[in-house]
């Protein structure tokens, strides 16, 4: 109803072509080793891997709605992770019983939500009040959250936590594994946001157009310290997700996450200028490249030709999208990307 | 079609353009001799900007001649144009801001004579060059981008003359210089003229048009509907032809009997813009604000609403303070401002109407932190009808929308606030004859309603017919103040340039 | 308006400041360890910037031209691996001239196919290069090698013992210059020569400045980006080769990574992400402050651990006052 574009029909719109591409990926996947794809121990495998790297596509997501980019979401998440094992390490071995390790995970959990929105606003800040460029500012971020995580761990994997702390990452509730709750989650919760909230709204206009956003007495300075911070909560959600997974937290964990998450988010239809985006998409993103990623493995295709593959398939979707794109860039947009 | 004329310098024959259905212009002829100077008079949508790009040779004719010096041209392409001689000056002058002056007016000419090196003492001598022969004197080293924008227009017309230009096109040249500006270019086309150098100008404005063109050509929905000497025009002409219509322009509405003070603006001051700046606005009143280069209107209308912050002074509406410098606080004490630059200021282009209109009452529509979307839309639906904004349908991206239709959202976001004092800075910069009067009309009915208005505009008789007061600005300062139906035109301008 | 907020003040203030950094630094450093400022210091820390500062030149190029690579290190590992694998397996004994050459030959051809999408598809920059940088990296460990090779052809490790100068100090430390470095010094000649001595050169800086207007009076947008993106990829390749012969290993899994050092010492330089400025000035007094950092934070009582931090810090401060100031400059003009 209050769609940003005339979409004709929701035949029209990419993202119905994004769901064909993530069928098709699937079924073609499926077709060529059926055992071993289309098994039940490969589908739960797929389930708990990819929210890890789909969550922070959702936040790249919202802060690409800016016209911005965060370039520092796997320093949030690792350093989120590094400073709660250090809580947990510290104050709650292994052999915690389980009242008292379920209350210091809580309180991990808490600092690292903590970590992330704190971030967060520092991202915000430096472009919201400096005026930094956000591929800057988030680079620089970047570079402080990761050297901070370093500094903290002196390089190494921190471990040795309680029983609890596997939950998250390695249990299933429902049928479905938690991680993938913890994802649809978040992804149902930032659609609510982006489409229904006049906060969403706000992001997608300032993305298409800062200035007539000031101009438009919107509170842009408090609106992208929002963003930023949301941004880094996600963050470490995600930090915490990975964190639970590998029983443990290291600086440079998922570093091939942030490439991953930007490709997502451009290939789920997110306009890299700002002002459009659909998290139906990137869903449909996260699938297309979980099931691509397994079936490569599947088919004994080595992880260098995964890197390979998912840089072409950026590339030809962009190639494929051009018009697409270049009609919502503005004439004289100061950002780049 | 016409015979071909051997002494024109670029002529075309015919020429029609069709975009997908659409029909810019219809077996039009065109021709220009050297020195002269023409105008090209139309309103938005008449087809001139097309007839501009395919003399520039950025877009190709589906049908017609072009010949320039007699010679037929078959496929113009930006150089080739360029090399013939035509130079287009668009209304953001294509400089690069981030070079010197002297490098931007001798990029153009290096680059047709195909010249690989650089020699910046080169570079330095044409543009001292080029400069003399508009007699015009500015710092050849200093970066374009801080430049005032009337020397910017300067160096866009020194660097066509240094690639030995023929013909220079200027579109809307005068839409952002002041009146006394406007003096100084019409000068330099009479010397552009003199020089064997012809000029075609499109213009909205439609006094300067008459007075430097030998002859003024008329588009109406890509025909042309009128040519002639420029004698033979007058303002009330031109607008019949440009229109299809006659459009007179009304005084401005009676004011109301006692006018209650609405806002008080009180010692404002800006370091470099504005100093012990005071007047009030009254309710049911359009106050006019006006001024040359450097008067500092722009800075004072973006001051009242907050976009700049004054180092000192005050603003109380109805008896309450504002907060300065904060666009926030100033909206939401009830005042609003349609900015002056729609398409970079104003409007979200690639957004629907809908959007557009609805983002100053997102809040208001916000229920336990989600929005009322039916609410929203009917909302936006109800203002944007109000306004009678031309659509086919309000979820359509509003850069699909007429310059005044635009305009119109603009009006209806603001609007639909229920704001008791309204800034409108150039409210009718861009739009055609037809909508300008509309707009005008808008304006004396909104302060009819109650409101205070404030228009910001060097356009002397939109301010005239428009306001009932009008304060004269110049270098900061309020310098006098004027009634409305006291004074002409004439008389304006002269306390504007005095 | 002029003087003090007008762009050229206010530019060379960032080179200044970094001048000033750089300074700063080695002055804490002398106080710390009297041996800092030392040849062989000097030596180590010009020998450190050669491959970033080839680098760096190349990154800057893409800036001032309006947009931004991150595929660069892909190209130079890439170029270099595939001509150490193509040598060793047809030519063992090649003179390195011509290693060099085949070297910057692959970069070029890499640096076109970016060059196609970003100058003929008109697509995004950043997210152009994010996609070849996965391309050629995961091209090169899947269909070239994913070995790390010490056996270098034999010219390519003689290359890395030609020295310009060394000697012995008096205090017994050993420094050497290689020859690498005058590569370095003659990729700032060319590329100083090439922006501004040249139309091509200026038009790259037209480009940055607004690619509408430079569409407009009729230069040749695509030719011109076609250039820088080959260019740059030789370059690349340039410095990829030279990593190679000085690290005396050809590993392709090294430099990818490395990006945001190189972009750092280029923004710190004063290169603006907007497009349209930039000087070999600033960014080789970026390069050497980030050199600096990286090899000598020891030296001034920062543990190595906390190097990421500094820099990042670095990039922070050295982007976000000269940013700041602007926003100032700009609410106090308007």
């Amino acid at each position: 109803m209050t769609s940003n574009r005339k979409t004709s029909t929701w035949r029209q719109a990419p993202e119905f072509r994004l769901a064909i591409i993530a069928v098709v990926v699937f079924a073609f996947m499926g077709m060529l080793s059926p055992e071993r794809f289309l098994s039940e121990q490969n589908l739960t495998s797929m389930a708990f891997q990819f929210p890890e790297f789909a969550i922070l596509a959702l936040a790249i997501t919202l802060v690409m709605m800016t016209g911005g980019i965060d370039l520092s979401v796997v320093g949030i998440a690792n350093l989120s992770a590094v400073v709660a094992a250090l809580i947990l390490t510290e104050f709650a071995g292994p052999d915690l019983p389980m009242q008292a390790s379920l209350l210091w995970f809580g309180f991990a959990l808490v600092a690292s939500l903590l970590i992330g929105a704190v971030a967060g606003v520092l991202n915000g800040a430096l472009v919201a009040f400096l005026g930094l460029p956000p591929i800057l500012a988030t680079l620089g971020a970047g570079l402080v959250f990761t050297g901070l995580a370093i500094a903290l761990t002196g390089g190494s994997a921190v471990m040795g936590f309680p029983e609890v702390v596997a939950v998250i990452g390695n249990t299933q509730v429902l049928g479905l594994p938690t991680p993938l709750i913890i994802f649809i989650l978040l992804a149902m919760a930032l659609h609510l946001l982006m489409t229904r909230t006049a906060f969403g709204i706000r992001i997608s206009m300032f993305g298409t157009n800062p200035l007539a956003a000031l101009y438009a007495a919107v509170d842009v300075k408090g609106m992208l310290l929002k963003v930023y911070m949301l941004s880094g909560l996600f963050a470490s959600v995600a930090g915490m997700v990975i964190m639970s997974r590998a029983n443990s937290a290291k600086a440079d964990y998922g570093s091939s996450y942030l490439l991953l998450s930007v490709l997502i988010a451009v290939l789920g239809g997110v306009n890299p200028y700002g002002g459009y985006g659909r998290v139906i998409g990137v869903v449909f993103a996260v699938l297309s490249m979980q099931f691509l990623s397994s079936g490569l493995n599947m088919l004994q295709v080595s992880n260098f030709a995964r890197e390979l593959i998912w840089g072409a398939l950026l590339l030809f979707v962009m190639t494929t999208n051009t018009t697409f794109w270049n009609t919502f860039r503005l004439p004289l947009a100061r950002h780049k990307k | 079609m016409a015979l071909p004329d051997p002494g024109a310098f670029v002529s075309m024959m015919g020429v029609t353009k069709r975009y997908a259905g659409v029909t810019a212009l219809d077996n039009v002829d065109f021709r220009v001799g050297a020195g002269e100077a023409i105008c090209l008079a139309g309103e938005n949508g008449s087809g001139k900007s097309t007839l501009l790009k395919i003399l520039a040779g950025v877009e190709q004719p589906t049908e017609g001649v072009i010949q320039i010096d007699g010679l037929q041209k078959d496929q113009l392409n930006p150089r080739l144009s360029a090399a013939a001689g035509i130079m287009v000056i668009f209304q953001d002058f294509s400089l690069f801001p981030n070079l010197t002056v002297a490098e931007n007016i001798a990029f153009a000419c290096q680059l047709t004579q195909h010249q690989k090196w650089f020699h910046k003492r080169d570079a330095r001598t044409l543009a001292t060059v080029a400069l003399e022969r508009i007699g015009v004197d500015i710092p050849i080293d200093e970066r374009v981008e801080s430049l005032p924008v009337a020397h910017k227009q300067l160096v866009a017309i020194a660097r066509a003359l240094a690639s030995e230009a023929r013909l220079i096109i200027m579109d809307e040249p005068t839409t952002a210089l002041t009146e006394r500006e406007v003096r100084s270019l019409l000068r330099i086309i009479r010397m552009l003229k003199d020089d064997g150098v012809a000029v075609v100008f499109v213009s909205h404005k439609l006094a300067e048009v008459l007075e430097v063109s030998e002859r003024v050509v008329v588009l109406r929905n890509g025909c042309k509907v009128a040519e002639g000497p420029a004698e033979e025009f007058d303002t009330t002409s031109l607008t019949r032809h440009m229109t299809g219509r006659d459009v007179p322009e009304h005084p401005p509405n009676r004011l109301i009997e006692t006018p209650e003070t609405l806002m008080q603006v009180r010692n404002l001051n800006k370091e470099g813009s504005f100093h012990d700046v005071s007047f009030d606005i009254r309710k049911g009143e359009v106050l006019g604000i006006t001024g040359l280069l450097g008067s500092g209107r722009t800075s004072l209308a973006k001051a009242l609403f907050g976009l700049v912050t004054p180092d000192k002074g005050q603003i109380n509406l109805n008896g309450h303070p504002i907060p300065l410098g904060d666009p926030i606080a100033a909206a939401s004490s009830q005042i609003g401002y349609v900015p002056e630059d729609r398409l970079t200021e104003g409007l979200f282009l690639t957004q629907s109407i809908i959007r557009n209109v609805a983002i100053g009452r997102l809040d208001h529509h916000d229920k336990h932190g989600f929005l009322d979307l039916p609410a929203l839309v009917g909302d936006a639906s109800k203002w944007s009808n109000r306004f009678k904004v031309k659509t086919p349908s309000i979820e359509a991206p509003v850069q699909s929308l007429s310059g005044g239709n635009q305009q119109r959202v603009v009006l209806a976001r603001w609007l639909a606030r229920a704001p008791l004092v309204l800034i409108l800075n150039g409210p009718s910069v861009g739009v055609d004859v037809g909508s300008k009067s509309d707009i005008h009309d808008i304006i004396r009915n909104l302060a009819s309603s109650g409101l205070g208005v404030v228009v910001i505009s060097d356009d002397l008789p939109e301010l005239i017919s428009t306001c009932h007061r009008i304060l004269v600005m110049r270098l900061g300062k309020i310098i006098d103040e004027v009634g409305a139906g006291t004074v002409t035109e004439d008389e304006l301008a002269y306390k504007l340039a005095s | 308006m002029n003087g003090f907020f007008s762009p050229a003040g206010f530019f060379t203030r960032n080179e200044t400041l970094v001048a000033l950094v750089i300074l700063g630094f080695s002055c804490i450093a002398t106080v710390s360890d009297p041996n800092f400022l030392s040849i062989t210091t000097v030596s180590d820390i010009l020998r450190a910037s050669i491959v970033l500062g080839i680098l760096a030149v190349a990154a800057m190029l893409v800036l001032i031209s309006g947009g931004i690579d991150v595929s660069f290190t892909a190209v130079a590992v890439s170029a270099m691996y595939m001509t150490t694998t193509f040598t060793l397996a047809y030519w063992p004994e090649m003179p390195w001239p011509l290693i060099f050459l085949l070297s910057i030959c692959i970069g070029g051809l890499l640096g076109a196919i970016n060059g196609i999408f970003i100058a003929w598809l008109k697509l995004p920059t950043l997210i152009v290069t994010l996609g070849t940088l996965s391309v050629f990296r995961g091209f090169l460990l899947t269909f070239v090698g994913s070995q790390r090779i010490s056996a270098l052809p034999p010219d390519m490790r003689g290359f890395s013992r030609l020295m310009v100068a060394r000697g012995t100090t008096e205090g017994g430390s050993f420094y050497a210059l290689p020859l690498a470095f005058v590569a370095l010094i003659f990729v700032i000649l060319l590329t100083w020569f090439l922006l501004n001595y040249t139309v091509l050169g200026r038009s790259i800086y037209a480009l940055g400045g607004s690619v509408e207007s430079a569409r407009r009076i009729g230069i040749n947008v695509l030719r011109i980006q076609f250039f820088i993106y080959v260019y740059v990829g030789m370059l690349a390749g340039l410095a990829g080769i030279i990593h190679g012969s000085m690290s005396r290993m050809a590993d392709p899994f090294s430099l990818v990574g490395h990006e945001l050092s190189v972009i750092a010492a280029v923004v710190l330089g004063g290169a603006r992400l907007v497009g349209g400025y930039g000087t070999l000035t600033g960014t080789l007094l970026g390069v050497a402050l980030i050199v600096l950092v990286q090899n000598s934070l020891i030296v001034v009582g920062i543990p190595s651990t906390w190097q990421s931090v500094a820099i990042g810090l670095l990039i922070l401060i050295g982007t976000g006052v000269p940013a700041w100031q602007a926003k100032k400059a700009a609410a106090e003009a308007a």
